[in-house]
């Protein structure tokens, strides 16, 4: 048995410790909000936050998250859904949308360190985040738009 | 002489009306709603299939088309609730079950493609929600005892006088009113939905907090997950595998021997994916093992060379060649390409003695249903598709044979199980329904302004239609329309007196299918990078040269002029910088796109700014065509620097995004999207843009450097751990 916090839930699952952590929360937790893409780290669409840190829970042994605290797009903090989820929405970025979690949970670590990220620091931040429709100038706008309103709230 | 092919997009969708018995029947309840209906009958009013209106004002629109991302989750609901004058914030929208009344009004079965679901949904979503409508109205009328033309309606409410009533409260009495059989529309001038910036997406708001489900989502008790060895390539047999190892990893339940390979099913991805990786199948590939791409492409050169079977011939080509002041000879090659859609497929079967439902995203519903049917034995109303939106698709949930489908329903039935099978990303890589390679060759002929009069053409690849359920239409005497699509008839080719273009069509064991754009995500290269070449051949401007070319096809001049315009086509760039062009008619729309771009000193491309000009007819959701023109561009211009499928021994070398790599967000250019303003009938959109793309790069290059790329990708990557 493996003790879990997720989204400030305490769980215990019957799972091997070299389950990745995105099968763990979408099987064994039913947090399907966090998407399965490539199970090689190279597409983004399965990014959570683990003590803070933007991981790709696909390759990430749920061994590792032993002690510490997961949090997936169900569990993201006001502070930091609240601009994202609302700046997502007023440009309308999702197409096919499988992907778009993934993107806003690694936008919510950028917005999180950087109030007033450049399309540079976009570019860096988001750039291990694939969207095969091709939302990107949405996903670069909603993130400009979704540091103006955090800025404004605080 | 003869001009045996002359098929448009438009004329294809024509031909297939007539040859499949034309409309169906718009107005039928289909059966699993009607039951829903007995439950609840005395506070639902169904006025047809489309729409459901609840005693609590809610309004449900049952969509017959799938949503992949491609935004008709709201411009179809856009037509109804227009129609009806909906409260816009109480429209609740689903896919609809598999049923004869959802068939499309074109192609005769329940299918989404070919970008056709708005224009071929444009009367009929409207009918609905007009006759919706018209009921309300007259129940209101009925209850007030005033004339329905004293009656109006507005955001959900029938109004007369003083007197209003919401549309909920009206549900007993509309649904005893008989449904008429036609309603007349509204008049444009009055829209207050179709047509307008402001409407945002309905499906956002759950894509976005991840509440949205997609088939890979679907969770059912004791469900097991299938992960299947899969038979690389077609014809390939199994030679050898460790069926032990597998079984001995902890929660592997059961192995089974299936069409298509080797199915392992287990408790979980996990140790499903660990029994797979166990059972370490060996293939014996036969014949296929002497696929190479090398070895392809001379063969599609040979071929080429050999000739084929004429789509036009007439007059005298060659003489007129040899005559002509200006002479071009040049030749297009482009890969294999796969769709890599975001959500793997998947597939979840639970098959019983009287029925076997299925949970996917899929475009084709009533061929899933089909073959449902076929493997199980049951009839074709047992078989329940539950569509879930599509995680992408890009044609890979398009496809001819069902084949994902097909395959869950075998583990199902052979098991005994109720099963979701999950395709790992080297399982999409790998495993084929790929964009066909294609080689076009051409010899043209240019008179003294640079007009071509002389046009000799042999194009090579494999059939996409040919034994899929649109052959009879698309496939004209053994030449497969698609493969040369928008080819023969565009404007400045279908008049040409002295012209001969031929089809070669290989059929190799390699599987190829729908991918966005179908003909067009090749044949538009050929042409737009021909058409520079020739300009350039005559010391004209690209632009100059195609409003010379387009002169008699007034939308795509349209287009054209409009993206010169916006992209301020001619004013001086920076040094290193160039612009390409590339304009045409695709799905009935056309696109004119100008890429803005530089090369380094190593060789890589950067695409800065694409404009792009759409005349797509009527813009029913004008920002949800500025959204797929957008993401066209990124899959056209990921398709132009990087998207190549080769073959080694009969095996696919591309795994996952490591080595097939998809555009990222630094290198998506600026877009600029400018829609004509139009009247006309509604076009489609969700493949209109995306073949433009690589020829405005390509051309953009040559026009940086001097280079002119004909084969594409533009830039291989290395391949990696492949």
């Amino acid at each position: 048995m493996i003790q879990l916090k997720v989204n400030g839930k305490q769980y215990e699952v019957d799972v091997p410790p070299d389950m990745p952590i995105l099968w763990v929360i979408r099987e064994k937790l039913g947090l399907t909000g966090t998407k399965f893409g490539c199970g090689a780290a190279q597409c983004g669409a399965c990014t959570v936050h683990l003590d803070g840190q933007g991981i790709r829970s696909c390759i990430s042994p749920v061994s590792r998250a032993i002690g510490k605290e997961i949090v997936t797009i169900e569990g993201l903090q006001a502070s930091l859904s609240k601009p994202l989820m609302d700046a997502w929405l007023e440009i309308d970025v999702p197409q096919c949308g499988y992907c778009q979690t993934g993107q806003i949970m690694a936008a919510a670590i950028l917005l999180r360190e950087n109030n007033h990220p450049s399309d540079e620091d976009i570019d860096n931040a988001m750039s291990g985040n694939i969207c095969r429709c091709g939302t990107y100038q949405r996903i670069r706008k909603a993130i400009h738009l979704a540091a103006d309103i955090k800025r404004s709230a605080t | 002489m003869k001009q045996s092919g002359s098929i448009s997009r438009r004329q294809f969708i024509r031909s297939t009306a007539l040859t499949t018995g034309g409309l169906i029947i718009a107005f039928r309840v289909p059966a699993g709603i009607r039951k829903i209906t007995a439950l609840t009958e005395s506070n639902l009013f169904m006025p047809n299939a489309f729409l459901r209106i609840g005693a609590d004002d809610s309004v449900k629109i049952l969509l017959s088309h799938c949503e992949m991302g491609q935004g008709i989750w709201t411009s179809l609901s856009m037509l109804i609730a227009e129609e009806l004058d909906a409260d816009w914030h109480k429209l609740q929208v689903e896919h609809a079950p598999a049923d004869t009344a959802y068939y499309h009004t074109i192609y005769a079965t329940q299918r989404t493609g070919g970008s056709s679901s708005l224009y071929s949904e444009f009367e009929r979503y409207r009918k609905a929600g007009a006759t919706a409508r018209y009921l309300l109205v007259q129940a209101a009328a009925n209850r007030w005892k005033v004339n329905s033309n004293e009656c109006r309606t507005e955001n959900g409410y029938v109004i007369s006088g003083d007197k209003n009533v919401r549309y909920g409260e009206l549900v007993q009495e509309a649904s005893a009113l008989p449904v008429p059989a036609d309603v007349p529309l509204k008049d444009p001038a009055n829209w207050k939905i179709i047509g307008k910036q402001k409407i945002k997406k309905l499906d956002s708001p759950e894509k976005i907090n991840g509440k949205a489900v997609f088939g890979m989502d679907i969770q059912i008790a004791g469900m097991l997950t299938a992960i299947v060895s899969r038979v690389p390539v077609s014809g390939a047999s199994i030679t050898k595998y460790d069926e032990a190892a597998a079984m001995a990893v902890p929660g592997v339940r059961q192995l089974v021997k299936i069409p298509t390979g080797i199915a392992v099913l287990a408790d979980d991805f996990w140790a499903a994916k660990k029994g797979r990786d166990a059972l370490k199948v060996q293939w014996d590939l036969g014949e296929a093992s002497h696929i190479n791409s090398d070895s392809l492409l001379t063969e599609l050169r040979a071929r080429a060379d050999k000739g084929g079977i004429a789509a036009t011939d007439v007059g005298n080509p060659e003489e007129m060649f040899a005559k002509s002041k200006y002479k071009l000879e040049t030749e297009y090659y482009q890969p294999f390409l796969a769709q890599a859609p975001m959500e793997p497929l998947n597939c979840t079967v639970q098959l019983s003695a009287d029925k076997c439902e299925i949970w996917t995203g899929t475009q084709t519903q009533t061929d899933d249903q089909r073959a449902a049917s076929q493997i199980t034995g049951l009839p074709i109303n047992k078989v329940f598709i539950h569509t879930c939106f599509l995680g992408g698709s890009f044609g890979r949930r398009n496809i001819t044979r069902s084949d994902f489908v097909r395959e869950a329903v075998e583990i199902a039935k052979a098991t005994g199980k109720v099963v979701k099978t999950v395709w790992t990303r080297e399982d999409d890589i790998q495993g084929g329904m790929y964009r066909p390679a294609f080689l076009h060759r051409f010899k043209v002929g240019l008179d003294a302004n640079g007009m071509p009069v002389s046009w000799n053409q042999i194009s090579v690849g494999q059939s996409v239609m040919t034994g899929g359920p649109f052959e009879k239409v698309a496939v004209i005497n053994g030449v497969d329309m698609f493969s040369i699509e928008g080819m023969h008839t565009a404007p400045f080719v279908k008049n040409i007196k002295d012209q001969k273009i031929e089809l070669n069509t290989p059929t190799w064991p390699v599987l190829i299918d729908n991918w966005r754009a179908v003909g067009l995500s090749h044949t538009i290269f050929a042409m737009e990078s021909l058409i520079n070449e020739m300009a350039h051949a005559v010391k004209k401007d690209p632009v100059d040269y195609r409003r010379m070319l387009y002169k008699d096809a007034p939308r795509l001049l349209g287009v054209l002029n409009l993206a010169a315009e916006k992209s301020n086509w001619g004013t001086p760039l920076p040094k290193g910088r160039g612009k390409g062009i590339a304009a045409y008619e695709a799905v009935a729309s056309y696109v004119a796109l100008v890429a803005e771009v530089s090369v380094s000193k190593d060789g890589s491309v950067k695409v800065h700014k694409v404009t792009c000009a759409v005349d797509c007819g009527l813009a029913v959701h004008p920002d949800g065509v500025v959204a797929q023109m957008e993401g066209s561009i990124g899959y056209g211009l990921s398709t132009a620097l990087y998207s190549e499928i080769t073959f080694k021994n009969g095996y696919v070398q591309q795994k996952n995004f490591y080595n097939y790599p998809i555009l990222r967000i630094h290198e998506m250019p600026e877009v600029n999207t400018f829609i004509v303003p139009s009247n006309e009938k509604p076009g489609g959109i969700g493949e209109a843009s995306v073949g433009q793309m690589m020829p405005a790069v390509t051309n953009a290059i040559f026009a940086a450097t001097g280079k002119r790329i004909r084969n594409l990708p533009i830039k291989k990557v290395n391949t990696g751990t492949a």
